[in-house]
């Protein structure tokens, strides 16, 4: 029996020392002044597949980098690569890349060629982590790429019009990828995802963005989860989708004609859970989507927290909680076929007399004044004026302008503690 | 001038009303400051009671106030004084008195509870709104030699202005919703002072944005510091145009 064991343990060894063996026999490449090899060029020139490139600090000019092996690039003290606004700074071509610690800066601009200050061409294994990229076209560019991962990076750029600026970490035709952790600020999209799927977005921060903050498009099963949009001109927009899964994520202070906290076009089967809409002219906009389950998300202080256009059907809005948003819910159509149940509404003014915590009467969450506005936007001038107060008061005791089933039958009395 | 601005102020001072509707106003401010979870609720709920029972008091009060004061302005009418010299001091005094009521009962509270620029253009507009309405006053009281008629020309005006002028904006949205409206409709809510409160206010509150197109005239029109120049001084105009035609009327008029 011990004998057993032993071999097995020898076993377990050699398999263990195999697996090692190729970053182990790897050479190391070390690249800076007064190094072996000047420049990173020439670094990349004698590496071969497995090797690890150590550049030292400093300042590198050296146009456009491809890297078409397999190595590591790591940067010691935060080694600076700049594009002098012409190129393209690294372009990845091969699979199990792995690009470390780098100031990336100044990357070409051309609305043709797309140039990114690292741009990875049909790989995959790449991992681009901890990097600080700054004032470039494309931040990290993912074209063809799976089973990626970008991690801990810090992108800005300080464009001021949409044309003239490209999208922070750029994803077009991918799938398994990682998106973790990020900081993505001054962008034209703070994360685009087209043709992405099976991907995860995750503890990102995406602020400041000159249109979206996450723009996806015919990205199928994908999450994204505990991220934090705020500020961005226009919000957040998910379309075209189908199974996106979007839990605990902050969309704050998306204020402005045009801007959502979330937009939904031609979505379905999408799942949203522990979603925070704080101050956004409007939480979530609702076009042509279906069967999508909204729960436990808190809507507050917003314009109007959700608007459905009336070409959305069977969705399901239950146990959120409605606080201080100007108007809760808003249709532009008569016809309801979604459900809301156990939400609670700041606004309802039922009673719960048998004290099970949900109020006995149904609550209308669609005001007479909501349905206006919707039909006549101008109509805002007339805001907290008396004679519409009054006209809401009338339509709330007998509702006869407003759609019949537009209705919570089971309003929750206390918010719920999300 | 002073010396009759005197008599009226303790005129008014003696009648405790001006009192009572000073502490009625503090009393709606701080409760509702303080019975709201947030201040920006509390603001639209005080903001309600401005735009209602402000032009209302003063309106009312003032009327009522001039025909009372009929005698008197005959006493001094025997004396040396010129004659719209006692107008304009009559004016000036209930003036006074109701914005001071208004900046101690809601100035006070808006201040504490609000940052300073939303309380002070509360305060400036309430104060507006007070005056306003006095000169409405003033201008109804003058119509008419009949006491009844007078009072109830001012609670038509009042009516006309807090109520039925938004029904009116309202069925013109309706009736004109095919037509680019709005640059028109912005400059129809210019026309009553409540209103132009009102929007004011709700600059502050950051609806605009819910607006649409027309948020962004309104913005354009109203928002930035020439805008509000504008407004306080349309504002300004509802308080001398009345007063204005009812001390021509006073002057010309027969006692």
């Amino acid at each position: 029996m011990a004998m057993n064991i032993k071999r097995h343990y020898s076993l377990l060894l050699a398999m263990l020392l195999f697996t090692c063996s190729s970053p182990l026999w790897g050479a190391t490449l070390y690249t800076g002044k007064g190094q072996p090899y000047p420049t990173i060029k020439t670094a990349l020139d004698a590496s071969r597949n497995g090797d690890t490139i150590i550049v030292k600090k400093g300042m590198y000019r050296e146009g456009n980098l491809v890297v078409d092996k397999s190595i590591c690039l790591l940067g010691v003290d935060m080694p600076v690569l700049d594009g002098e606004l012409k190129y393209e700074i690294l372009s990845v071509k091969s699979n199990d890349v792995t690009i470390k610690g780098f100031q990336l800066q100044h990357s070409g601009r051309a609305t043709m060629s797309d140039p990114g200050a690292i741009k990875v061409y049909d790989a995959k294994n790449v991992l681009i982590e901890g990097n600080v990229l700054m004032d470039n076209y494309f931040g990290v560019y993912l074209q063809y790429a799976t089973h990626c991962i970008v991690k801990n990076n810090f992108i800005t750029a300080s464009q001021k019009e949409e044309h003239e600026s490209g999208n922070g970490i750029h994803c077009w035709k991918g799938d398994s990828l990682q998106i973790i952790g990020n900081r993505i600020a001054g962008h034209r999209d703070g994360i685009y995802f087209e043709f992405v799927t099976h991907s995860v977005i995750w503890r990102n921060i995406s602020h400041h963005n000159l249109r979206y903050g996450l723009h996806f498009m015919f990205s199928n099963d994908d999450a994204y989860i505990t991220n934090y949009f705020k500020n961005n001109g226009a919000g957040v927009a998910v379309m075209f989708t189908k199974r996106v899964t979007m839990m605990n994520n902050t969309f704050e202070e998306n204020w402005g004609d045009a801007a959502y906290g979330l937009l939904f076009k031609e979505l379905t089967d999408c799942y949203l859970s522990g979603n925070k809409f704080l101050r956004n002219t409007t939480g979530i906009f609702f076009d042509g989507s279906n069967r999508i389950t909204i729960e436990h998300n808190t809507f507050r202080a917003n314009g109007w927290g959700m608007r459905m256009q009336a070409n959305c059907m069977d969705n399901i809005i239950k146990e959120n909680n409605f606080i201080g948003n100007t108007f809760d819910v808003t249709t532009n159509g008569s016809l309801t076929l979604n459900h809301f149940s156990e939400n609670y509404w700041d606004k309802y003014q039922g009673y719960d007399l048998d004290k099970d915590k949900t109020g006995d009467v149904p609550f209308h969450p669609l005001s007479l004044y909501a349905v206006i506005v919707e039909k006549n936007p101008p109509a805002m001038l007339l805001y907290q004026s008396f004679m519409v107060n009054l006209l809401d008061k009338s339509e709330k005791i007998m509702p006869s302008l407003t759609p019949e089933n537009f209705v919570d039958n089971t309003p929750r009395m206390i918010p719920y503690k999300l | 001038m002073i010396r009759i601005l005197k008599y009226v102020a303790l005129d008014i001072l003696k009648t405790k009303i001006v009192i009572a509707y000073t502490i009625m106003l503090a009393l709606f401010s701080w409760s509702a400051f303080s019975l709201e979870d947030n201040a920006a609720k509390g603001l639209v709920t005080v903001l309600n009671i401005v735009l209602l029972t402000v032009p209302l008091v003063s309106v009312l009060f003032a009327t009522i106030y001039v025909y009372n004061s009929t005698e008197f302005i005959e006493l001094l009418l025997s004396h040396p004084v010129k004659r719209s010299m006692i107008w304009k001091a009559l004016f000036t005094g209930l003036s006074l008195s109701m914005t001071v009521a208004y900046i101690v009962g809601i100035g006070i509270p808006l201040l504490i509870f609000t940052d300073p620029g939303t309380a002070l253009i509360m305060i400036i507009s309430g104060s507006l709104l007070s005056v306003i309405f006095v000169a409405i006053a003033f201008l109804a009281s003058i119509l008419t030699r009949d006491k009844a008629k007078g009072i109830g020309i001012s609670i038509m005006l009042w009516l006309y202005f807090a109520l039925l002028f938004d029904g009116l904006v309202l069925f013109l949205f309706f009736q004109f919703s095919d037509y680019p409206i709005e640059k028109p409709i912005v400059i129809l809510s210019a026309l009553s002072p409540v209103d132009l409160c009102r929007i004011l206010m709700l600059l502050r509150l950051d609806v605009s944005a819910m607006m649409g197109y027309t948020g962004a005239i309104f913005q354009h029109f109203f928002g930035n510091n020439w805008g509000l120049l504008l407004s306080f001084t349309l504002l300004t105009l509802w308080v001398v145009v009345p007063f204005y035609f009812s001390l021509r009327k006073f002057n010309k008029r027969d006692l």
